[in-house]
Formats: structure tokens, sequence, C-alpha cells
């Protein structure tokens, strides 16, 4: 099977798009409000331009499922003043060099001087951390449930090593705490969740088999074709034709019911859960991983101490509200006029998968 | 007499050393009279019938120094030749300034003058003049290389960005996308099983053999750095023009196309170095492609769109699936020194 071709059949696409249809007639007038809490399911949706050829009741919001997008203020300001510590080097995923801190980003420290590293994946940082001993390496730990196990390893690496120059600050977050923080607002109206792809390689389709129980919400997790997708939204529809609500895959060539259990086991031992702090959607309980107390010496948090400025974040910027689905980016102020990817002012417009972004990039006119 | 084989500071200080780097290894693989006058200037005649003459310049700093397909020599020529051609112009003679870290083994700096020798003859022009300096370790990266480029432009031939028109067709001489990934590849190690190729080459064969037969070509653009879409952009803000593009006709090779998709990246903004695409009336661009499907930069030529509307500045991508989006003109750096 070519995965790349096939799921961008347009022929097929043509067939499921009617059968789509068919089932939106045969159910009560209304639109059916689908969230795709995945950052990289709202790219794909605009890249293949899906949302114009959907039936009109079907509106896809997209929710909070970038790790760039809903890293609060204050972390980047700490990262900030990590990176004017002489004698660290500060490295990151390239999408969070350019989101704004309170007083500056990393993109415009790197520019005054500080060691700001983009790195595609953490075994480069541990790469650095090993060959510029004693430099200090902070790794940014930003990322859901995908990056988690591999940020894990990397520090199980750097003990096995002994390496004493090796930390991460953590931000790590959990995706079934917040759908169901999303589906607890009262300000949220939210009919399915199409359920990220990749996190559920690692946590399973089982994660969200009690939450679609006990808020009687059709789960569906989808791969990133625009195939994938169509055939969730049918799936979707039939669920709610049939009334049940239950979580099922579509993407079962990368997704099966009980996940990949060594990253689950990874993560377990290296992280245990916390409450975090979610820009837009406030402190959700247990949606955050922390260190453990085994690996102190590893955690950043732990062993710098930073002088923080005071948060700041423009008032005007309504990444909370997009994030949590009840606006769309054309409806801020800012999006275009102020905000574009050039001098962005919230972080929904700065990574690669923030829907501001996306908007911006595929949705401007079309 | 005893050369090092790594070019030292002094091999910039104007002295015997400068001169005998520039004599052996430069001069010597690019032998014309005009260059082994070693004058302060080099004296072109130009005939009166000559046509407008064609200016530009480009310098490149390209990291690694050697890929897959190529090297900086290779771009350094390639470049420079393609800017000249994407104009109508027939490239003629080229500048050559190296800046060279010290450091830099000689047998590396003599594999790129081999390969600015081997490009320009492919492409028929020769180097008039050229400047060589060495900068202290840590100055510059190994090489940097800058081209200036002289061509001429016959009479008749009016190619420009801005002249694209309602109705025409956009084609493209084959695959995008695989000069920027064989550069990722090369720089971060990753070995696909399939290995990338760079696409880069001189066109102005090519453009010599379209505007050769079909005269009222509107537009020429190489799509280097932002790719196809900054390509496509620049000609519709240039022109005032909406540009639509077929996805399904964009042609891409598999393993370039599925190393764009573990990256990350998307191919319309992959950078390439061989590649031209022209707007032309769309009644003529059946014979374009296939004077561009006879010559060997030219062989996978398609039609990929059409200019669809005047005074509204845009690129819409038909994707394969039946929607469509634009085509934004990418921001900021994607991948740094790729050219």
């Amino acid at each position: 099977m070519r995965y790349l071709s096939e799921f961008r059949d347009g022929k097929l696409s043509k067939r499921v798009l009617e059968a789509i249809s068919a089932k939106v007639r045969a159910l009560p007038a209304g639109e059916i409000k689908i969230m795709e809490v995945c950052g990289t399911h709202t790219v794909a949706i605009f890249r293949s331009g899906l949302r114009a050829l959907l039936p009109p009741q079907i509106v896809l919001l997209s929710g909070p499922g970038c790790p760039v997008c809903v890293t609060p203020t204050g972390y980047i300001d700490r990262a900030v003043e990590l990176g004017r510590v002489p004698s660290v080097t500060v490295a990151t995923f390239g999408d969070m060099v350019k989101v704004p801190g309170s007083r500056s980003n990393l993109e415009r420290e790197r520019a005054r001087g500080a060691d700001i590293r983009v790195v595609y994946s953490v075994t480069d940082a541990v790469k650095i951390a090993e060959s510029s001993a004693p430099k200090k390496m902070v790794f940014l730990g930003v990322g859901f449930e995908t990056t988690a196990p591999t940020i894990a390893s990397a520090i199980l690496e750097a003990q096995k090593k002994g390496l004493k120059n090796f930390y991460v600050l953590s931000a790590h977050k959990l995706i079934p705490p917040a759908m169901e923080a999303l589906l607890s607002d009262k300000e949220v109206k939210i009919d399915a969740f199409l359920c990220p792809g990749h996190v559920s390689v690692i946590i399973g389709a089982k994660s969200y088999q009690s939450l679609s129980e006990k808020f009687k919400k059709p789960c569906v997790v989808s791969g990133f074709e625009p195939l994938d997708v169509l055939q969730s939204i049918l799936m979707i529809l039939t669920q709610i034709s049939e009334g049940t609500s239950k979580s099922e895959i579509q993407y079962t060539r990368c997704v099966t019911r009980d996940g990949n259990i060594q990253a689950q086991r990874l993560m377990d031992r290296v992280f245990e859960v916390c409450d975090a702090n979610w820009r837009g959607l406030g402190t959700i309980p247990r949606s955050g991983l922390r260190i453990r107390e085994e690996f102190a010496t590893f955690d950043a948090s732990r062993q710098f101490e930073v002088n923080l400025p005071r948060e700041r974040s423009d008032r005007h910027c309504l990444c909370g509200e997009v994030l949590r689905g009840i606006k769309t980016p054309p409806q801020c102020g800012l999006f275009t006029k102020v905000c574009t990817p050039e001098s962005p002012v919230g972080p929904c417009m700065v990574s690669s998968e923030g829907t501001c972004s996306a908007y911006f990039k595929y949705g401007r006119k079309v | 007499m005893n050369q090092s084989n790594q070019i030292l500071l002094a091999h910039g200080g104007g002295g015997t050393l400068m001169h005998t780097l520039i004599r052996e290894t430069i001069a010597s693989k690019l032998k014309n009279p005009i260059l082994e006058k070693f004058d302060d200037s080099a004296i072109l005649n130009v005939r009166r019938t000559a046509g407008r003459i064609a200016f530009t310049t480009d310098s490149y700093v390209v990291k690694p120094l050697f890929f897959r397909g190529g090297d900086i020599g290779r771009l350094a020529v390639s470049g420079t030749v393609n800017d000249l051609a994407m104009q109508g112009a027939k490239p003629v003679v080229i500048s050559l300034s190296f800046i060279i870290e010290e450091g830099l083994p000689l047998a590396n700096l003599q594999k790129i003058v081999l390969s600015i020798k081997r490009t320009a003859k492919e492409a028929n022009v020769f180097v008039a003049t050229g400047d060589v300096k060495v900068v202290q370790k840590g100055g510059a990266d190994g090489l940097f290389v800058n081209t200036s480029g002289i061509g001429f432009i016959p009479k008749g031939v009016n190619v420009s960005s801005h002249n694209a028109k309602l109705g025409d067709a956009v084609i493209i001489n084959g695959f995008i996308a695989d000069h920027g990934i064989s550069i990722m590849c090369e720089r971060e190690g990753l070995k696909f099983q399939t290995q990338t190729r760079s696409d880069c080459a001189p066109l102005a064969g090519l453009v010599g053999a379209i505007l050769g037969r079909i005269r009222n070509i509107h537009c020429m653009k190489d799509p280097t750095r932002g790719g196809i879409a900054s390509a496509l952009n620049e000609i519709a803000q240039n022109s005032e023009v909406s540009i639509e593009i077929d996805e399904s006709e964009i042609p891409i090779r598999e393993a370039t196309f599925a190393a764009c998709e573990m990256l990350g990246l998307d191919p319309l903004i992959v950078a390439n170095e061989g590649k031209v695409i022209v707007a032309c009336p769309a009644a003529l661009a059946p014979d374009v492609v296939q004077t561009m499907r006879k010559h060997r930069y030219g062989k996978a030529a398609k039609i990929i769109g059409r200019v669809t509307g005047k005074g509204k500045p845009e690129v819409i991508l038909k994707t394969a699936v039946g929607g469509s989006r634009i085509i934004d003109m990418p921001y900021g750096e994607l991948l740094p020194r790729i050219c």
C-alpha cells in the first residue's frame, strides 16, 4: 500500500464525502461540532482544503493539541533567564524560539549572544551535553505523550552515562485530561472528538474510553492523510446516528487499543503526573508531567534559581479562546493586522501547528 | 615549490603564495586569455549588435561544501548562469570570488575549482576575473563564493516576472524539492534508503532551446530558496495575477516526497537549484513542454497550473482530494545555508 498517494486519492475522497453527506442528511438538522484536538490535524485539514468540501452542518473546531501553543508565558520567561546564564546552553525544538515571553524570546536572546540551539531530537541535546561538558545543557521538554517517552529515555541515558551537566525543563502535558476539562467547560460545545493520531500510538485508544462514555461523545483516533480524516468523520457520524459513544480507531495502521506499553513504562519511570498550567485553559488537575524526585539532578526547575519578570501577555490576544474552540482566528482583532508569522503576538501564530498560523498560511481567503 | 596542503592566511596576503595559488590551483584550470592577463579588470570587447546587457550577482554559503549531485562550485556557476537565463539572456562571462577560511584543505579547493571548470564549460561561460581572500579560522566556515555574471538579451525577447498574463499556462521542467532535501540529509546525517541528489544544474542550454523555438515566453523564474511557493508568489505579486496550481500535476520524486513527509517539510517551499518555472500563452504550452522534454534537464517537464485572474495577487493550490488552499509566501529561514 502506498500510504501517501492512496490516502490522497481524489476518486475515493469523493465517494467518502458522498457517504458523509448522506449520513448528515439522515440526521436531525443542526450543527455537528467535531473538535480535532491535535495541531497536526488542523494543518492537515487545511493543507488538503477539506473544510470547504464537507457539508456545512459539520463544523471542525481546532483544539489545544499544540504543545507550543499551550506553553504558558512563564515557561518562556524561565527559558529566557536560563539562556542568560553564561554557563548554560539551551536546546529546544525549532518552534519555541519565536514564542513571545513577557519581555523577550529565545530568538532575540540568541541574537544577543545567548547559546540557544535548535535541535531535531533530544538525543542531539544529550550529545551536545557530552561533548561540551562542563557547560550545562538545558533541554526544553515541551510536548505531549508522543515526545515524553523520548525525553524520559534521554534522562535515563544521561544517568547511565553519568552526565552531570544535562537537564530538562519539563512542560510536558497530557491530552485526555485536557479533553475532559474542555467537556466540563460550559462555554465549549463539542459533539465529538477527532483524537490525535500520534499521541494515541503511545497511550492507546483505551485512554479515551471513559471520557467518551462519561460525556457521551464519540471519539475516533484519526490518521493525518485526507482520507484518514474523512473516514474518521464518517465513523463519528455513524456513532451519532446509532446513538453510541465509544473510542474507536481509524488509524489502525499505527494505533492499537493499549498503545505502546514500553513507552508508557518509560514515561512512568521518569515522570509523575502533576497539575499543569495550560495557556488559555488555566490549571488543569493531573494534566502535566514532572520529573520524579529520583531524577532531580536532571530537573532544571529544581537545579536552577532564576529571577522571573512579572508575567505579561497582550490582553487582546485571543489564543485562549482559540485553543478552546470558542473562537476562530479571524475573530481575533489582532489576526493578520497586528499578529502575523513575522511578528506574532501569541503562540498560536508562532507554532507551525498553531491554529492561527494554519489559518494564516492556508485559510486566509479560502 | 612545496605547496602546503591547507590554505593559510598567507595565501590571501597578496604575495607570492597567493599568486602561486591563483595561477596553479585556479587559473590553470579555468584557462582563457582574458583571465590569464591577470590585470586589475577584465576588458571585454562587445559587439554593438549584442543586445541589452543582463548583469547579476550571487553569493554562495551552502553547507556542506560537497553534497550528492553537486558542490559549492557547481552551485556558484549554475546559480548565476540561471539568474541570467531567467531574463532571457545568453550568459557569457562570470567573475569568481573566493573567501576561504584558513585551514581549508587544498584538495577541497582543487575539487571545487574543477567543478567550476566543468560547469562553466557546460554552460558555455568563461571566468574573466576573480579574487581570493583568506580569513582566520572561524571566519568563513570553509568557503564562501561570490559570482557575478553578464549575459546578452536578444532583440524581441522580453521575459520578466512582471509579464505573466491572464490565461497563461504555468510549466515546470521537472522534479521539485530535490536540492533542499539532499542538503538537509547531508547536513543532518540522515540516510534514507533512497539517497536524493541535488538537481543543481546550469539551465542556459534548456532556456536557449525554448527561446530558440518559442519567442513569446512571458515569464521565467528559478525557484531556489523558498521553493516553487516563493517563485510563484513573486510572479503573482509582480504581475498582479492569481495563479492556480494543480497538486496532482506537480512532479516530485517518491523518495523526495517521502523524505518531506517524514521531516515535516512542505515540498512546495523546499529549495531547488535546477528548475525553471515558465509562464507562456496557453496555446504555446505543449510546444514548450515538448522542447523541455527533449533536453536532459527537462525530461519530467509538465504543465502544473494556469494564471486564472488579474488584479488580485495570490497563488491557490487545488489539492489532490478536490479542495483548495492558499500557497503562501514562506516565512523565515526554513533551512539555513541551502545555497
